[in-house]
């Protein structure tokens, strides 16, 4: 079971669909709205959180509506199998989160240091840290 | 009497796998520990590597005639322009090609996400390559377009042939100016707010036969995963010393390497497409050279320790781009390593382009290679030119 808050925005023509229902009663998630401003003449938001075996599934179908989804809470990860190690991030970052592990020079991630400020993923020649949502 | 052995005895016993193989790391260790006339005695190979970013690489590709028969004036792979301008249907792919379309350094700095060395490490990597072609028609070769799949075993011949690639030692690059730059050794903070550099130090392979007593054309090579050869000396080879002010010794410099083997038998994880932020696209290479310690003068130079081996500081904010002399000393692998270097009396954090621990990985693998009797030394058929020939550099005038 996974939980992901999400901001969502939609234009005016799907703010009178039951949007929040079919999500309970198709995706069977657990919903937890933390923020709403809707409006049925213009553009609305919702920011909440998603908890159930089918969040994906569910952003899917919210996706598919024409909803815009975007996570609340960016999360950036270094790609494993891409990372050669060769170093070049590790002084960018500025809080030590990427960091060269000496003797042998590994560099390593430690993402509870990330600040998410994405100079890595720009800066990483092997487009090795991504952003995840 | 002091040791001379030939590369005959050595690939002998490398056949009968009894050939003693080391690291160039293990050796750096080995000959404090014992010396250099033991060491030479004992050991027949001394195994080196390195995986940077090589400008200076690209791949031909013989791509197949087609029905009817068609002369490729113009050739794209995933978007990115290869060079035709060949033979009817090979192309050379270079790693720092972009699509034509790619916004470049318009929006600065630029990504550069796809371009030539990422259509390599595809073809590599067995993966499906978008085929476009045009020509103009003759009256032997007909076709006019042609837009396809294609992937390397669906093509004749992939050569990789890297003009210019494995430079003996590089600059470690700082920034005086009071703006982040963005180079091909990666992003430079202003006010010398941090230093990179780019060999693998104790482990890179010109480094440890600086002077090319046993590396010349015709050396076998572990390249790009598979096996290659040096075939020439890289474009740019200007062997020699690096001098202070005051004359002192700061070690070689300056050679470099032409190299080539089959692209069908290598590996994506040691071609890797890459993107320099602000820069361009170019392709990492994975690169370890065999050096048989053929006597004990080839020992003491393939022993040099990071401690022993120095790079010079350059500035890339000014002297570098506008091609001026820079003057702010040298420093050695071990202080660049150790994650933080003096310059102009400031404390400067360093980090390296080039990945030390697949350096090892490969001057490992190599040596593994070698242990089984899977691979033979080549003798160069004609060694490279050292500091000795004296080759300067000449400039565009314009
Ligand atoms: S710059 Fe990229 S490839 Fe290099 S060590 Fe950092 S994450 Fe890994
Ligand atoms: S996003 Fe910023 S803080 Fe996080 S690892 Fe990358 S450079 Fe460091």
């Amino acid at each position: 079971m996974s939980s992901k808050k999400v901001v969502l925005r939609f234009a005016a023509d799907i703010t009178d669909q039951p949007i929040i229902y079919k999500l309970v009663k198709d995706y069977d998630l657990i919903i937890n709205i933390l923020k709403a401003d809707i409006n049925p003449q213009k553009e609305g938001t919702l920011v909440m959180e998603l908890t159930g075996d089918n969040t994906e599934q569910g952003i899917e179908y919210l996706r598919q509506l024409g909803v815009g989804v975007q996570s609340l809470t960016e999360e950036i990860i270094q790609n494993e199998e891409k990372c050669v190690s060769c170093g070049a991030c590790t002084d960018i970052c500025p809080t030590g989160a990427l960091y060269m592990e000496r003797p042998d020079m590994v560099v390593r991630f430690n993402s509870d240091r990330c600040v998410v400020c994405r100079l890595c993923v720009k800066a990483c020649p092997m487009k090795a840290m991504e952003v995840r949502f | 009497m002091a040791v001379e052995k030939t590369f005959q005895e050595i690939n002998e016993r490398i056949k009968r796998g009894r050939a003693v193989v080391v690291t160039a790391e293990e050796l750096v260790t080995m000959v404090k520990e014992k010396g250099v006339t033991r060491v030479t005695s004992e050991v027949d190979v001394v195994t080196t590597g390195t995986f940077s970013p090589m400008c200076s690489s690209g791949a031909f590709l013989s791509l197949g005639h087609t029905k009817p028969r068609m002369k490729m004036h113009k050739v794209w792979l995933n978007d990115v322009p290869a060079y035709t301008g060949i033979a009817a249907v090979d192309a050379f792919i270079g790693a720092t090609e972009v699509p034509e379309d790619d916004p470049l350094n318009s929006v600065y700095p630029g990504e550069f996400r796809y371009g030539g060395g990422h259509v390599i490490h595809d073809l590599v990597s067995h993966k499906t390559v978008h085929l476009k072609a045009t020509g103009y028609g003759t009256d032997c070769y007909p076709r006019k377009e042609i837009e396809t799949e294609i992937t390397i075993d669906d093509i004749n011949e992939a050569i990789l042939f890297n003009p210019r690639n494995a430079y003996q030692n590089y600059n470690c690059a700082v920034n005086l100016s009071t703006r982040t730059i963005y180079t091909y050794m990666g992003m430079l903070k202003a006010n010398l707010g941090n230093a990179h550099y780019s060999t693998s130090g104790q482990l890179s392979p010109l480094l440890k036969d600086p002077t090319f007593k046993t590396i010349g054309v015709g050396t076998r090579i572990f390249l790009g995963g598979g096996i290659g050869y040096v075939v020439w000396n890289g474009t740019q080879h200007f062997p020699g010393v690096n001098l202070d002010d005051s004359g002192n010794n700061f070690g070689h410099a300056g050679g470099t390497l032409s190299v080539m083997g089959d692209l069908k038998q290598m590996n994506p994880r040691w071609l890797a497409g890459t993107s320099m932020l602000g820069y361009g696209a170019t392709l990492t290479v994975g690169i370890g050279i065999p050096i048989p310690l053929l006597n004990e003068e080839v020992c003491r130079f393939a022993a040099a320790g990071d401690d022993e081996l120095y790079a010079p500081i350059v500035d890339y904010g000014d002297a570098y781009p506008n091609f001026n002399p820079s003057n702010l000393g040298y420093v050695s692998y071990g202080e660049l390593k150790s994650g933080k270097i003096k310059v102009n009396g400031k404390e400067v954090p360093t980090a390296p382009m080039s990945s030390y621990p697949r350096a090892k990985e490969i001057a490992r693998t190599l040596k593994q290679w070698i242990q089984k009797g899977d691979f033979l030394l080549g003798e160069p058929v004609q060694l490279l030119p050292n500091a000795d020939a004296g080759i300067n550099a000449n400039t565009l005038k314009g």
